[in-house]
């Protein structure tokens, strides 16, 4: 017997491409503008998402029978916070530089919709194995996309990639720079980002016109 | 029978004994992890100081920094540093622990109008003296900090920054290489008078070859946590002064 049955892969395989977070439901637009500025950074923070997602989504699983409709919300904010504060706690006391990557996105991962979106979508209403592969998948689609994003704004911004120069010295001259390139500087400031994901968004619905939506 | 958990009486159970349950679970993690978070912040603040002065495992690259390693940071700084000094008010006492002093709660007193203390670290290295000086201020979002190396001339020979929640890609960068490198030869006087250094825009110099225009070459798109940092130098000149000026009076 396979390990997953097809609708489980479709659960992790769906959210990369044709029902991407990120570009087809719009959602994480915040933090990937925020943190893409560098390929590191977009890693760091896909990773702790494909955690909390994860995790989170199986927790509201677990309890989804017992939480109060009321304060639900609320109940899902604590899930996150709780999480987050985990991990970074742990990364604190045994992997410290990791974890001082990490701080400055505890807020912004307590705050990601898609999170609390595949809440509130899936883990309400499915159970934990199946939550913990929608997570998995959303969070993966959402990672893909920051990778992307990450590339293009450092190496078109800066000239690097995971902080290795990788076109030269900007200043000395050297490599790509010596034949007249310039670093865009527009490429590490937020607004970039938008027409990052504007065009990867454009690119897959040329690619699949089942996507675009009729007037 | 089934749960009502529309029911107000549950709700308000089910929160209570939420919050009851996750206030236990990370306070029993907090409580367990203490130790282990705090010895790793004391190692930081050696590893810092010692960047500042130059002891450090940097490579050719100029990329992101390389601390000593963490297990032999504790002798490293024992043999480098040599005096640890608290100022407090005109008295100068030394202090083994100085390193341990929070800044943050310093300058609060200080803004109080209550008595404060203010670490100072004389290191050697190769025959030379270093002193070291802790900073703290605000960049965009959060704190930055960092430590700054003088030499008796008042001539920078080396500086540590550090932010809490900075923006990666753009204010994160002043703890980069290729930013903290530009304060190395760069003097706080201006003649006689104490001026710091800016982080400038349009600065016409961008390899740093002046390097008594009390001036480096900002970074794109970070003019606030920039400004945050030319500000944080120049108040810990100033109240430094009195103690400078003794040094280089020697």
């Amino acid at each position: 017997m396979a390990l997953l049955s097809k609708k489980d892969t479709n659960l992790i395989m769906d959210p990369l491409a044709d029902n991407n977070p990120i570009t087809i439901q719009v959602l994480g637009i915040c933090s990937a503008l925020a943190i893409t500025a560098e390929l590191k950074a977009s890693l760091v923070m896909a990773v702790s998402v494909i955690f909390v997602l994860g995790a989170g989504n199986v927790v509201i699983s677990l309890m989804r029978n017992i939480i109060p409709s009321k304060i639900r919300i609320i109940v899902q904010l604590i899930v996150v916070a709780t999480l987050v504060i985990i991990v970074d706690q742990v990364l604190k006391a045994y992997q410290y530089e990791l974890s001082k990557t990490l701080a400055v996105f505890v807020g912004l991962i307590i705050t990601n919709c898609i999170i609390m979106g595949r809440f509130e979508a899936f883990a309400l209403a499915n159970g934990p194995w199946r939550s913990f592969l929608d997570g998995i998948g959303n969070s993966l689609g959402y990672g893909v996309i920051l990778i992307i994003v990450g590339f293009f704004r450092e190496l078109l911004g800066s000239g690097t990639l995971f902080g290795i120069p990788v076109l030269g010295d900007p200043i000395e001259k050297t490599g790509l720079y010596a034949t007249g390139y310039e670093n865009n500087g527009f490429m590490i400031i937020p607004p970039a980002a938008l027409i990052v994901v504007g065009i990867i968004i454009w690119v897959q619905r040329s690619r699949n016109p089942a996507l675009v939506e009729e007037n | 029978m089934a749960l009502k958990t529309d029911s107000n009486v549950y709700t308000v159970i089910f929160a209570a004994i939420m919050v009851v349950v996750v206030g236990s679970i990370l306070a029993f993690l907090a409580s367990a992890l203490r130790p282990n978070i705090k010895e790793n912040e004391r190692f930081e603040k050696q590893q810092n100081i010692l960047y500042a002065m130059g002891v450090n495992e940097n490579g050719d690259d100029t990329g992101s920094v390389n601390f000593i390693p963490t297990d032999v940071v504790e002798n490293e700084f024992a043999s480098y540093i040599k005096e640890q000094l608290v100022i407090q008010g005109d008295k100068i006492t030394e202090d083994n622990e100085a390193y341990l002093i929070d800044l943050k709660k310093q300058l609060a007193n200080i803004k109080k109008g209550e008595d404060y203390k203010l670490p100072v670290f004389i290191g050697e290295k190769d025959g030379k003296k270093f002193y070291i000086i802790p900073m703290y201020g605000k960049g965009l979002w959060d704190a930055i900090w960092g430590f700054i190396a003088l030499d008796d001339t008042m001539t920078v020979q080396g500086v540590y920054f550090d932010h809490k929640g900075e923006t990666p890609g753009l204010g994160a960068n002043i703890k980069m290489r290729y930013f903290m490198d530009d304060f190395k030869g760069e003097t706080i006087l201006n003649g006689t008078q104490y001026a710091g250094i800016a982080v400038a825009k349009g600065n016409n110099d961008p390899l740093n070859k002046t390097k008594d225009d009390n001036e480096v070459d900002a970074l794109a798109g970070a003019t606030i946590t920039g400004n945050g940092v030319s500000a944080m130098i120049s108040e810990t000149v100033k109240l430094y002064k009195p103690y400078l000026e003794t040094i280089r009076a020697k």
